[in-house]
């Protein structure tokens, strides 16, 4: 048996219905795997929702979970990749004291070099972003720890498919064949009273 | 409020020139109306605060609906399984919010793990309620989510309709499975214009059954052809498939030795000349042993259970693997496959036979009777006729199989009892073997039997149980005292939990930890149920006792006393391979 575990990005084509992360995430749970990164997003045809999701496992039980997240009614289709077989981003936030910034670097040598960019700067605080993959985002992460780093987010892994021609037809004809249906949702939660009356 | 069709309003209305007529209703009347469509006859359930409505509904429908009030929801999904399993047809249960719903969870995981196609429908607080902790509130969708097929929830009751009939067309289509649709109670209760109901037989992002591919039809066809011993494995999906037809002319035509694992016990006639048993754990000696023999094993509608398989690792590692499965997810999930034939095997079989040749392996079949022989003579010769000692649980069997010639419907709970008749039963018919298989639901019988009676209301419906598992869904005496189906409870009563004890004997020592278990009188709590009962512990007296219980016109309950530390074997002990069973305990 495939014991080596490897990164696979796995990329999942659902309906928009509420609950379904949870019939998804649910998947990775029972057997105990942790999602290295989790996405939802929508897709480029309206009304199709895809899901991105990280794991580092072995081939044949990453193989089985992707039959198995497929089996999930509101599941289109799952693919699964290795890091090889996509384009893939992530972004991080990084906030600084401005004082320290500013005394202690060279920011513009520091942006240039870490591929950042100054997303706000205050008098109190500056906030820089980087997107990229994680070596990147983790070396920018290294360097302002030394400049007094107040507040660190990375967000999740999204990817785009290098052969994905085929699925993007195949989604778009599905729509234009059988449209989603209008899904519902609870639109009483802040109507009380009129609950009574219908 | 009356639901009657002909007392509500009627209201028309013109669109586009078309004029479409519409009834203003209740959500409540549309989940009626949605199972009348359905043709559903029989629900299980129990009513409570959070599905009022519906029953109110179901009050005017009652002549049409026939409901089995239950005695505990856990009984009214067993019932429901009881009746899909002998049927074929969808098993309805009603359920409340709250610890109604909950009580359903057990159930909706056997019906899971078993393909059982069953809708359940609860009860839910007012939608405005929702996540407020309201009294009997629970979150039951994302409590039954890995244990349904699909499930979801209503708020309005313009969604009934539609929902309804996706939750019937998933629960039935491609790989059965239960489906739990949650309605919110002002959803019941909010008035609707309705339309007709519009049975649903399409969904866009559900595949009910992949494409059959004719290349590996061919390709699976070739490895048998060229098979020396070839040898054949089935489970339920030929049952669930109504394939037993097919599969019959597929294994006459190749000669091919058939076992089956424990939910396709009945697919064919156990006394098939190609039959040669049951796999797993405690199988039969020679399907097992034979396992690690064959060069060609081919798997039909099972799922490699590690009951069945075994150590994996050791898993007819020397065969070549043909897989047909329905469901893609179970091909290579347990055993690596070299030929999987995805597709439903009522079509896929059919193709499978038009390619293979006809042909007989009586060699190779021979080496199964010569196993069987010595299985007979050290382990079913001395059970089921035995002439000393106190009564064994292979006779009783037995003893059934000559009365009912092998005609019943054998309802089974779960420990040494379930083997003993799945190993003994003899049966005729498909369908005749129901059993809680994959999750081993102690308590199944009983109401899973109910459900059995009105699923087959023509067949003998006998309920077998321990004393362990009587007493976990016993309540349900009540169900067959207020509703009087004919089912016959027939108690083998070994004053332990066997199984378990078993496993204490031999793998831990003889230290029975919590495995005596004291009961009640059986007889006595049968009576206070107004149900007839007996209780027998002589050989001599068995017989008797057994042709009273078939005979009684009503519902009977029969309680034998058998050995005590009886054990069941064969047996593939924990960690083993299949080949490496043993049929003492000595050989362990």
């Amino acid at each position: 048996m495939e014991t080596v575990k490897k990164e696979y990005t796995l990329t999942i084509y659902t309906e928009n219905h509420v609950g379904l992360i949870n019939k998804i995430a649910i998947m990775f749970s029972r057997r105990k795997i942790s999602l290295e990164s989790f996405n939802t997003s929508p897709s480029e045809v309206p009304n199709i929702y895809r899901f991105t999701s990280v794991v580092i496992e072995a081939e044949s039980v990453v193989k089985n979970l992707v039959k198995q997240i497929e089996k999930i009614i509101d599941v289109f289709r799952v693919y699964c990749n290795t890091n090889e077989e996509i384009v893939w981003q992530q972004m991080a936030l990084y906030k600084v004291p401005t004082k320290v910034i500013m005394h202690e670097v060279r920011v513009e040598r520091l942006l240039r070099e870490f591929g950042a960019s100054a997303v706000v700067i205050r008098e109190d605080y500056t906030i820089f972003e980087v997107t990229g993959q994680r070596e990147e985002i983790n070396a920018f992460l290294v360097e302002l720890e030394k400049y007094g780093l107040i507040e660190f987010v990375r967000s999740s892994r999204i990817a785009i498919i290098n052969k994905s021609e085929g699925i993007h037809k195949s989604v778009l004809e599905m729509e234009k064949l059988n449209p989603a249906l209008k899904s519902i949702n609870n639109e009483f939660l802040d109507k009380k009273d009129q609950v009574f009356q219908m | 409020m009356n639901h009657k069709i002909n007392k509500m309003n009627t209201l028309t209305k013109d669109t586009d020139k078309v004029t479409i007529t519409e009834k203003l209703v209740s959500g409540s009347f549309t989940v009626i109306d949605a199972l009348l469509k359905e043709n559903v006859t029989t629900v299980f359930g129990y009513p409570g605060g959070a599905i009022m409505p519906i029953y109110d509904a179901l009050f005017d429908f009652r002549q049409e609906l026939n409901h089995i009030l239950v005695r505990h929801e856990q009984g009214a999904i067993h019932a429901a399984q009881g009746f899909s399993r002998v049927s074929g047809k969808t098993g309805v249960v009603f359920a409340t919010s709250g610890p109604g719903a909950t009580n359903l969870v057990t159930g909706l995981a056997d019906a899971m793990i078993d393909s059982t196609p069953i809708v359940c429908i609860t009860g839910q607080v007012f939608a405005h309620l929702l996540g407020t902790d309201a009294f009997q509130e629970t979150d039951i969708v994302n409590i039954t989510t890995p244990v349904t097929k699909w499930n979801y929830q209503v708020t309005d009751a313009a969604e009934i309709p539609s929902v309804l009939a996706k939750a019937f067309f998933i629960a039935k289509s491609g790989r059965p499975g239960p489906v739990l649709i949650d309605i919110t109670k002002n959803a019941q209760l909010q008035m609707l214009n309705y339309q007709e109901y519009q049975p649903c037989n399409f969904i866009r992002s559900y595949k009910p059954s992949p494409d059959i591919r004719s290349e590996y039809i061919e390709q699976a066809a070739k490895v048998i052809n060229e098979a020396k011993k070839p040898f054949v494995v089935f489970g339920q999906g030929v049952i669930l498939g109504n394939a037993e037809k097919e599969f019959l002319r597929f294994i006459e035509k190749t000669g091919i030795p058939t076992a089956w694992t424990i939910m396709g016990m009945s697919g064919i006639p156990t006394n098939h000349p190609l039959a040669v048993g049951m796999l797993g754990m405690h199988g039969n000696y020679a399907p097992n042993l034979y396992t690690n023999e064959c060069d060609v094993l081919i798997a039909i509608g099972m799922r490699f259970d590690d009951r069945v398989t075994g150590r994996l690792d050791k898993y007819a590692k020397q065969a070549k693997i043909i897989h047909l499965d329905i469901d893609p997810a179970e091909i290579d999930k347990n055993v690596l496959v070299d030929v999987p034939v995805w597709g439903d095997c009522k079509e896929t079989i059919p193709m499978l036979t038009d390619f293979v040749e006809e042909k007989s392996h009586h060699d190779w079949l021979q080496q199964f009777k010569n196993a069987k022989e010595v299985e007979v003579e050290k382990l079913i010769q001395p059970e089921l006729f035995p002439s000393e000692g106190e009564v064994t649980m292979g006779e009783v069997v037995q003893l059934l199989n000559e009365l009912t010639n092998g005609e019943a419907v054998i309802v089974t709970d779960v420990g040494q009892h379930q083997m003993i008749a799945c190993r003994y039963a003899e049966q005729t018919k498909t369908r005749s073997n129901i059993t809680s298989g994959g999750l081993g639901t102690m308590g199944f019988a009983l109401p899973a039997g109910i459900g059995a009676k009105y699923g087959a209301p023509e067949r003998t419906v006998v309920a077998i149980m321990g004393d362990g598992g009587a007493q976990m869904n016993i309540q349900e005496l009540g169900t067959i005292m207020q509703f009087q189906p004919n089912v016959k409870i027939l108690i083998l009563n070994n004053s332990f939990l066997g199984m378990v004890r078993q496993w204490q004997e031999l793998f831990h020592e003889k230290r029975y930890s919590f495995t005596d278990i004291q009961s009640p009188d059986f007889v006595q709590v049968a009576k206070g149920y107004g149900i007839e009962g007996n209780k027998v512990k002589d050989r001599e007296d068995l017989k008797a006792a057994l042709i009273e219980m078939l005979e009684y016109p009503k519902s009977y309950l029969l309680e034998v006393a058998v050995r005590m530390e009886d054990n069941v074997f064969p047996m593939v002990p924990q960690g083993k391979g299949v080949s490496e069973i043993v049929l003492c305990k000595e050989d362990i």
